[in-house]
């Protein structure tokens, strides 16, 4: 090969690579639209997950602000004396028997004179809650000596008329096909233009069981329900769950046997919650015949489900613990149970609380597997105990979101709410806890 | 004379019992703790253990029988006409003479001898307790006074006391077991009842399911057919949108988080973004309903579609939102611990970011990808509350998404809420379809599972 060939060789690779570095700069361009594109794509997904989240919130949010208020009625009411208690006994159990109905509508109809036919009279009593009835009852028997004299009281009106209030119902397009019929729609506006009714803040809505009926529906009892679920789950599930991640994490031998409680561990965690449900439904409630919709069962059953949880969360809080503070406490003469219990645990616990706290903000949101065991009954009552006939918040929400009323369709809005600021303080508790007292070794 | 009272007695007990092995041991040294083989708690654990456990064990199997006993000893008191009875009638008797003793209201008219019975089953019961609180109370003494004997400065208090407890912790560990062979059997043995009434072929292969047995031979609707292949279809059918929903925006999410976000934006967004798996179900399936399932009717309609109320679409997007961080997180986790190595490498050989990920980053992390994406499917299939609430009921094979259809779990929650007979093929039914959603859900994370944990291993 000559020098010329060489020189001509070299000049040629140049030329190639000159050509080449041109091809890959007039390519860049290009791919570097594709890596600006890709990097969009990226960030739009972000975007529309976190963007369902605000949907979400706002679509609860705007249902629910509604249902804190509730439209009342200021009723002058007459209590006769001869009908309600003839001999002036104060007897409660007479008192109870009286036609408060009578009174509450005879109050009401003494508004408008006019209104004679039946069905008139009907229509115009629909006006007002049942509920209405029941709180004069309750407001005589609290004080008797209120009988034989013309009391005022505010009294919740119908939800059909709430509705109408809060301009849900569009007062000019209703035809009396509707929930509410003109004629109502006119009696009504003639009471507001009296300045009887009043919007107050819905403290029923706090503070009373389910009901029938909107107006007279609270998520009380379903709180009260869940309370005590999540006391049984909590009392069941934290002490299991913390005595199996210490025995597996610091004691278990690394045998088959462990193996097996592991991979079953972690298999249970994504196991569906309903199946659960037909666990308790199959152990607890046929085999050993313990009482149906009672929080201990539904408890129980919430607790083998957050089980799996704790143990994670505690196994990984126990694992983080440094060798040395073992092999400290060793070295001063602890014996092994002396240096988990004495020292290991008390340094994991703030991790295993974070578990806990998250297992249990899951178990609070759990609907399926209560249904199975019967938490899904209407429960007028609040429950005071354990073993009473319980429903739970989610539960709640359930039945409320297939009541045909669009008031509940409020109601079940704001306890959707509700449940959800209280997993959100869960949350929040549970994040502080981690970022106070978790320590990096 | 309630249980709580039992029990608390027994605490008290067990309280008086710790601090009297303790004062005990401390005097039997002359209150010198050096001179004891345990620090003196524990012999007051040694003492608490003695008089607490015995009693517990007791009381346990005491509720066990109780019922049974009292039952058999109610049926014995009976008149001789009404103990011949036969098995079901006699049970409605004693379920009516419970609910009487209870203060209920009993199914038939309440003469002497009911309201006898119920008092003398009242007395049982009350005898039963008295006896129970006794002997409980009697075995925490004896437990006290025997091991209090037994205090010495050389008794292994502490070893004892540590047995016990790594008993306990022994024991605690395989509820965990128990709760899978729980499950197991529970599924298994109402199956096994389910399939002596239907052939497991027609259950499996069944193309019709109308579980509604005929009471009368003219019934309409009634056919009592349990095909679940429709129930299987319809849950394939809404997984797959929700996956469809679910993999690509979990998938681009994680890909930005873990390679483009500045770590603070990360530390924002990961969060926020498993608020989404955090949010009860029955919010998302209210949300369904009657947010998302009116929008999809109402734009259907504008585009002369015509999108059923329950549609697939309805219920397995909003489902597919509710999954988005079961792949996102996930995915993130595997992506960031693919080694920064083998993106450099790629850098180095001129690659961009993109190109590195789709290229580099992507295949290495892909195995863990899938096992994220496969968990994600079988939350999907065991996911109830949101097909319950915006899906439909009627079991129809069908694949197209705006039609309703309805899921195993839907059935599953129709069968066995409101009144259950454990003897008729219907509710029996629900365990079947538990089994078969059980096992089809153990076999997704078994291999999810396996593939995420072999892939962790591989760059550790």
């Amino acid at each position: 090969m000559t020098s010329e060939s060489l020189m001509d060789d070299a000049a040629l690779q140049r030329e190639r690579i000159r050509n080449k570095s041109e091809l890959v700069r007039a390519g860049l361009k290009k791919r570097y639209a594709a890596e600006r594109r890709f990097r969009l794509y990226g960030l739009i997904g972000t975007a529309i997950g976190l963007g369902f989240i605000l949907l979400l919130f706002y679509t609860i949010g705007s249902n629910a602000i509604p249902a804190f208020t509730q439209t009342m009625l200021r009723l002058e009411i007459e209590l006769p004396a001869e009908e309600i208690d003839p001999q002036g006994t104060k007897d409660p159990e007479v008192i109870s028997n009286a036609n408060f109905r009578k009174y509450t509508r005879n109050a009401l109809r003494g508004h408008f004179p006019e209104v004679k036919s039946r069905r008139d009279k009907r229509k115009l009593a629909a006006l007002l809650s049942p509920g209405a009835a029941f709180k004069l009852r309750e407001t005589v028997l609290a004080d008797p000596s209120l009988i034989g004299q013309r009391v005022t009281l505010m009294m919740p009106m119908s939800d059909d008329i709430d509705q109408l209030n809060k301009g849900v119902i569009d007062t000019a397009a209703a035809d009396g096909s509707g929930r509410v019929s003109k004629k109502q729609i006119e009696w009504f506006q003639s009471l507001k233009e009296r300045g009887l009714v009043e919007t107050v803040f819905n403290t029923t809505l706090f503070t009373a069981g389910d009901s029938r009926e909107p107006e007279l529906a609270g998520i009380w009892g379903a709180l009260v329900g869940s309370f005590f679920t999540m006391l049984i789950t909590l009392l069941l599930s934290f002490p299991v769950a913390v005595a199996s991640a210490v025995y597996l994490e610091e004691f278990a031998p690394k045998n088959k046997w462990t193996q097996l409680i592991e991979i079953n561990i972690n298999n249970l965690a994504a196991v569906p919650s309903i199946v659960f449900g037909l666990l308790g439904l199959a152990v607890f409630l046929n085999f050993f015949g313990l009482p149906r919709s009672a929080p201990l069962v539904g408890g129980m059953v919430l607790a083998l489900m957050t089980l799996p949880t704790i143990i994670i969360a505690g196994r990984a809080a126990l694992k983080s613990v440094p060798p040395s503070i073992r092999d400290a406490a060793r070295g001063l003469g602890a014996s092994p149970l002396q240096v988990t219990m004495h020292h290991v645990l008390p340094l994991a616990m703030p991790g295993i609380l974070t578990g806990a706290i998250i297992g249990m903000a899951r178990a609070v949101g759990e609907t399926a597997p209560l249904l199975m065991i019967g938490m899904v009954a209407f429960i007028v009552d609040i429950p005071g105990g354990v073993t009473d006939p319980a429903t739970v918040m989610p539960v709640q929400i359930y039945l409320w979101s297939d009541a045909p009323e669009r008031a509940f369709m409020e109601r079940t809005s704001a306890a959707i709410a509700i449940l959800l600021v209280f997993l959100i303080a869960m949350n929040a508790l549970a994040v502080v806890l981690r970022n106070k007292f978790e320590r990096k070794w | 004379m309630s249980l709580s009272l039992i029990l608390g007695t027994l605490a008290i007990l067990t309280v008086i019992g710790f601090y009297l092995g303790r004062s005990r041991s401390l005097a039997s040294v002359g209150g010198k703790p050096q001179r004891l083989h345990s620090r003196p708690h524990y012999y007051g654990y040694y003492l608490a253990i003695w008089c607490g456990v015995p009693a517990a064990i007791v009381f346990g199997l005491w509720m066990m029988v109780e019922p049974s006993v009292v039952t058999g000893l109610l049926i014995e008191s009976l008149p001789a006409d009404q103990r011949q009875l036969d098995e079901a009638q006699l049970g409605l008797l004693l379920n009516d003479i419970r609910n009487i003793a209870a203060g209920g209201i009993a199914s038939r008219e309440v003469g002497p001898e009911l309201t006898q019975a119920a008092a003398h089953y009242n007395g049982l019961l009350q005898t039963s307790k008295l006896a129970l609180l006794a002997v409980v109370a009697s075995l925490g003494v004896a437990g006290i006074t025997i091991a209090r004997r037994l205090i010495s400065p050389d008794l292994r208090a502490r070893n004892f006391v540590e047995k016990v407890m790594m008993l306990v912790l022994v024991v605690c560990s395989t509820i965990a077991i128990l709760t899978t062979i729980g499950i197991v059997l529970s599924l298994l043995f109402e199956s096994i009842r389910f399939f002596q009434k239907v052939s497991p072929i027609d259950f499996l292969f069944g193309l019709e399911w109308s579980p509604q047995t005929a009471l009368r031979k003219d019934q309409v609707g009634a056919t009592g057919l349990f095909g679940a292949v429709p129930l299987l279809a319809g849950t394939v059918l809404i997984s797959f949108i929700a996956m469809c929903v679910a993999a690509p925006i979990g998938l681009l999410a994680a890909i930005y988080m873990s390679e483009y976000a500045a770590p603070k934006v990360r530390a924002w967004v990961k969060p926020s973004l498993e608020v989404l798996a955090g949010i009860p179900t029955v919010v998302y399936g209210f949300f369904a309903a009657l947010t998302v399932a009116p929008f999809l009717r109402g734009t259907g309609a504008d585009f002369g579609l015509e999108i059923s109320s329950e549609s697939a679409l309805a219920a397995g997007g909003v489902m597919g939102i509710m999954i988005i961080p079961f792949v996102s997180s996930l995915s993130d986790d595997v992506i960031s611990a693919v080694p920064q190595a083998l993106r450099e490498g790629s850098y180095g050989l001129g690659a961009t970011q993109s190109e590195t990920i789709k290229r580099v980053v992507i295949p290495a992390a892909l195995p863990g990808i899938v096992g994220s994406l496969l968990l994600a499917v079988s939350r999907a299939i065991g996911e109830t509350m949101i097909v319950v609430m915006a899906a439909g009921l009627a079991a129809k094979l069908s694949a197209n998404p705006f039609e309703a259809v309805t899921t195993v779990t839907v059935q599953i929650v129709t069968l066995l809420v409101g009144d259950q007979e454990f003897d008729s093929a219907k509710t029996l039914a629900a365990f079947a379809l538990g089994l078969m959603l059980f096992c089809v859900t153990l076999v997704l994370n078994i291999i999810a599972l396996t593939v995420v944990n072999k892939y962790r291993e591989q760059y550790d």
